[in-house]
C-alpha cells in the first residue's frame, strides 16, 4: 500500500491535497474573468441606458440611425450629423497619416541602416505616447491659426475639420508605420533579391513586390489607425467645435456636407460636452450619450476585428 | 491537335529599349527615395513643432500690472523693500495684509474654505462659525487644519498684489526681438486695448510660466497666480488607485492565461475579449465608470471621487497590463517550468519561485508603460466627473479631484491668452513626467535584456 511506512519511510505517496493551490487558482481564474465582466459591463450599461433613451416616445431607433438632424432641444435625434463629423475628421486624418506612415515604413525597412532605424523608430513611437489633450492644445493654438492665416480667416472657421483632422493624422502615423514596417520586414528577402537580380530598381521592388506582398499587414495598420481616429476624443472636442453639422439630403455636397473648413462636432466630442454640462442624469439629452457610446463601441469593435483578420492573414502567409 | 494554353507573346526589350528606359527608371527611383525620406522628415518635424509650440508658449516677456506693488506693500509695513520681500513677512503680517485688502465677504469665504488660525477667527464671528459648522453640510474649513505659510503667501499674492498680465510674448520672439514687444505694448496703450491701465503702471518683465512655483502652487481662478499642485496631487492619487487595482488583477489574469489555462473555447474567448478591450476608445471606459462606479456603486465610492476615477482608469489599463504581462511570461523559457515541476513542485510553486522572478522586469516595464498611458488620459476623467475648479488638494480616496490633463483641457478651452501660457506650462510638466516614466521603463528593459 502506498501508505505503508516500512516501504515508504519518507511519507505517503498519495497526492497531498493542497487547498492553498486551489485558492490561488481560483483567485487567478477570477482575475481572468474580470476582463469578461468588463465587456459584459460595457454592453450592459450602455445597453440599459440606451434602452431608456430609445424607450422615450420622442425617439425611435430608425430615426436615430437614419435622420440627418441632431437637435436635442427640439427633440430631434438623428445620429448621422455626428457620424458625419467623425467620418470627416477620420478621413482627413487618414489622408495625412497613410502617405506619411507608409512612406516612413518603406524608408525604414528598405532604405535605412540599422542605426538610423534604431533612432527613428522610438522617435515615431513618441508621437503616439503624447497625451491627446496636448495634441488638442497644439491643434487649437498652432494649426488652426496657421490654417487661418494662410487660407484666410473668412475661408476657414475657427472651429473646423481640417485642424483636428491633421493633428489626429499626425497622432496615428506611428500606428500605420509600425504595423506596416513589421509587415514589410516580414516579407522574405528572397523576393527582393530575385527582383534585384532581374534588374529592378528600389522603387519598383518596394512598390511592386514588397508592398503588395505585405498588403495585409499594411491594411491592418491602416484599419487600426482608422479605429483610433474614430475613437479620438480630446483633439476633436477642443478643435472641431460644438455644433453638429446638421444637414439635409438636398444640401450641396462639396459646399456644405463635406466642407472641411466649417465646424463639425464628432460623436466623441458630443459625449464629452454633454457629460460635462449641467444636465441631470435621467434627461433624454443625457441618455443620448449612451446610445452614441454604444454606436461608437460597435464601430470600433468592427474595425478592430477587421484589422485582426488582416493581421492573421499576413502572419499566415510567412510563418 | 493537342490542347495547350495559348502562349502569350512576351516582349523582351531589346538592348536599346532597355538602356533608353534605364535613366528614367533610376531617376524615378531616386525621387521615390527622396519622397519617403521627406515623409519621414515630416513626421519628425511635426513632433518637433509640437514640442516647440509648447516651450514657446511657456516662457517669455510679459507686461504686468500689479494692483498693489509688492515693494510698496512691504514698505508700508515699515520694512526696507530692498531687503525684505513678501515672502519674508510673518504669517500674522500676511493675514493682516489680507484682512486690509480683501472685502469681508471674500474673507469669510476664504476662511470657510480653510481657516487661518487654529484658535481664532479672522473674518467670521464665533457664533456664526459654530452655527455653520453644526449645520447639515459644514464647509471644508470646519474640519481642516489652518493654512500653511506658502498657501497664505500665494493667497496674498493673488488677492493683494493681484498681478494682471495684460500682454505676453512667446519665447523665441522674446529672445530675438524684445523691442518688438515693447512697441507692441506701447501700441496697445495707444489704442486703448488695456482698459484703464496707464503705461506707468505696467512693468515689462521676463516670466517663466513653467517654474518651481508653478509646480507647487494650487490652482486658482486667475491665470497669473495659478499652479498645478492640486492637479499633480490629484493625478498622483488616481494613479495610485489605478495601479493598486490594475496590477494585481492584470498580472493575475496573465498568469492564469499563460500558466494555468488549458486551450479551450472559453479561454480563447477570454483572450479575444482582452484583445478587443485593448482597442476600445477610452471614452467608452469613461461611460462605464460613470455608470457603474459613480452611479450604481455610489454608496461605496461616494460618487465623483478619486476612487471612482482610479477604478475607471484601472479598467482602462487592465487589458494593456494583461497583454504585456503575458508577453513577459511567455518569454520565460519552458525549461524553467519543466525543471520545477519535474522536482515535484506544484504549478503555483513553479510559477511563484521560478517563472515570476524571471518575468518580473518585463511585467514591471509593461506596467510602467501602462501607467504612463493612464496619466495622460483625459476623456474618462471628464466623464467620471473631474471637478472643473478645485483649489483644495485631494486628501483621500473620497475627495473630489482634478487631474493634470483635465487642467490642461480646461485652460486650453478658455480663450484668454494667459491661459494659453499656463496650459503650455502644464503640458511641459505632463510631458516631463511621461518622459521620466518611459525612461525608467526603457532603463529597466535594457538592464533586463543584458542579464538574460
Amino acid at each position: 500500500m502506498i501508505t505503508d511506512t516500512d516501504k515508504f519511510p519518507h511519507g505517503s505517496l498519495e497526492k497531498k491535497s493542497r487547498p492553498g493551490e486551489l485558492a490561488i487558482r481560483g483567485f487567478l481564474f477570477f482575475c481572468g474573468v474580470v476582463s469578461i465582466a468588463t465587456t459584459i459591463g460595457i454592453l450592459y450599461e450602455l445597453g440599459k441606458e440606451s434602452w431608456l433613451f430609445f424607450g422615450d416616445e420622442r425617439v425611435s431607433v430608425v430615426e436615430f440611425l437614419t435622420h440627418t438632424v441632431w437637435q436635442p432641444q427640439a427633440g430631434v435625434f438623428g445620429i448621422l450629423p455626428l457620424v458625419l463629423g467623425t467620418v470627416l475628421i477620420s478621413v482627413v486624418a487618414i489622408v495625412v497619416a497613410v502617405p506619411i506612415g507608409l512612406a516612413s515604413a518603406i524608408y525604414l525597412s528598405e532604405y535605412a541602416s540599422r542605426r538610423v532605424r534604431g533612432i527613428i523608430k522610438p522617435l515615431l513611437e513618441v508621437l503616439v505616447g503624447i497625451p491627446t489633450v496636448v495634441y488638442g492644445f497644439f491643434a487649437l493654438t498652432f494649426v488652426t491659426p496657421i490654417l487661418r492665416s494662410t487660407l484666410g480667416t473668412d475661408v476657414v472657421g475657427f472651429f473646423n475639420v481640417l485642424s483636428p483632422g491633421i493633428v489626429v493624422g499626425i497622432l496615428i502615423v506611428p500606428l500605420v508605420s509600425s504595423l506596416s514596417e513589421d509587415a514589410l520586414s516580414a516579407v522574405p528577402d528572397s523576393l527582393r533579391q530575385a527582383a534585384y537580380g532581374l534588374g529592378a530598381s528600389k522603387l519598383e521592388v518596394s512598390l511592386r513586390i514588397v508592398v503588395p506582398a505585405a498588403i495585409s499587414g499594411v491594411a491592418a495598420g491602416i484599419v487600426v489607425a482608422i479605429s483610433r481616429a474614430v475613437g479620438e476624443t480630446m483633439v476633436v472636442t477642443l478643435a472641431a467645435g460644438a455644433a453638429p453639422r446638421n444637414f439635409g439630403w438636398g444640401d450641396s455636397i462639396l459646399g456644405y456636407i463635406l466642407n472641411p473648413l466649417e465646424p463639425a462636432q464628432a460623436m466623441t466630442g458630443y459625449i464629452v460636452v454633454t457629460a460635462s454640462g449641467d444636465l441631470g442624469y435621467n434627461t433624454i439629452d443625457y441618455n443620448s450619450i449612451f446610445a452614441i457610446g454604444l454606436t461608437l463601441f460597435f464601430m470600433t469593435l468592427g474595425l478592430n476585428a477587421l484589422s485582426r483578420r488582416f493581421v492573421k492573414r499576413f502572419r499566415q502567409v510567412y510563418e | 491537335m493537342s490542347v495547350e494554353a495559348p502562349v502569350r507573346p512576351v516582349h523582351y526589350p531589346t538592348d536599346a529599349e532597355y538602356l533608353e528606359d534605364l535613366g528614367g527608371r533610376q531617376r524615378r527611383a531616386q525621387w521615390f527615395q527622396l519622397f519617403c525620406l521627406l515623409m519621414l522628415a515630416v513626421a519628425v518635424l511635426a513632433l518637433a513643432t509640437l514640442l516647440y509650440t509648447i516651450v514657446n508658449d511657456s516662457f517669455g516677456l510679459t507686461a504686468v500690472v500689479n494692483q498693489n506693488d509688492p515693494a510698496a506693500v512691504v514698505a508700508e509695513l515699515g520694512y526696507d523693500p530692498e531687503i525684505t520681500g513678501l515672502g519674508d513677512l510673518s504669517y500674522d503680517e500676511l493675514v493682516g495684509l489680507l484682512a486690509a485688502n480683501v472685502s469681508s465677504g471674500v474673507g469669510r469665504r476664504l476662511e470657510r474654505e480653510q481657516r487661518f488660525y487654529e484658535d481664532r477667527l479672522v473674518f467670521e464671528s464665533n457664533g456664526v462659525w459654530i452655527e455653520i459648522c453644526g449645520s447639515a453640510e459644514p464647509p471644508d474649513g470646519c474640519a481642516r487644519g489652518p493654512r500653511g505659510q506658502s498657501d497664505l503667501l500665494q493667497l496674498v499674492n493673488e488677492r493683494v498684489v493681484a498681478p494682471d498680465v495684460i500682454a505676453s510674448y512667446q519665447l523665441v520672439p522674446s529672445l530675438l526681438d524684445p523691442q518688438g514687444f515693447e512697441s507692441e505694448v506701447a501700441e496697445g496703450f495707444a489704442t486703448g486695448r488695456f482698459g484703464e491701465y496707464t503705461p506707468e503702471q505696467a512693468r515689462i518683465e521676463w516670466r517663466a510660466w513653467f517654474n518651481w512655483t508653478f509646480l507647487t502652487t494650487p490652482s486658482s481662478a486667475t491665470p497669473e497666480t495659478a499652479g498645478i499642485r492640486t492637479a499633480i496631487l490629484g493625478s498622483a492619487w488616481i494613479v495610485l488607485i489605478t495601479v493598486l487595482f490594475a496590477v494585481p488583477v492584470g498580472v493575475g489574469a496573465a498568469i492564469y492565461l499563460v500558466e494555468f489555462a488549458r486551450p479551450s473555447r472559453f479561454n480563447d474567448l477570454v483572450q479575444t475579449n482582452i484583445n478587443n478591450l485593448a482597442g476600445v476608445p477610452s471614452i467608452i471606459y469613461g461611460m462605464l465608470g460613470l455608470a457603474i462606479f459613480v452611479r450604481v456603486l455610489e454608496p461605496a465610492t461616494q460618487g465623483r471621487t478619486v476612487l471612482s476615477a482610479g477604478l475607471t482608469l484601472g479598467l482602462l489599463t487592465l487589458p494593456v497590463v494583461i497583454i504585456s504581462s503575458q508577453e513577459a511570461l511567455k518569454a520565460v523559457p519552458d525549461s524553467l517550468r519543466h525543471a520545477g515541476m519535474s522536482l515535484g513542485a506544484t504549478r503555483w510553486q513553479t510559477v511563484r519561485a521560478q517563472v515570476l522572478p524571471v518575468a518580473l522586469p518585463g511585467i514591471l516595464t509593461g506596467t510602467i508603460l501602462a501607467v504612463a498611458r493612464a496619466i495622460g488620459e483625459t476623456a474618462p476623467l471628464i466623464l467620471v466627473g473631474a471637478a472643473g475648479f478645485i483649489t483644495s488638494d485631494p486628501s483621500g480616496p473620497f475627495s473630489s479631484f482634478t487631474a493634470l490633463p483635465i487642467q490642461i483641457f480646461q485652460w486650453t478651452s478658455f480663450p484668454q491668452e494667459e491661459f494659453r501660457n499656463i496650459a503650455a506650462a502644464a503640458s511641459i510638466a505632463l510631458l516631463l513626467l511621461l518622459l521620466t516614466l518611459n525612461a525608467v521603463a526603457v532603463i529597466l528593459r535594457n538592464r533586463y535584456a543584458r542579464r538574460a
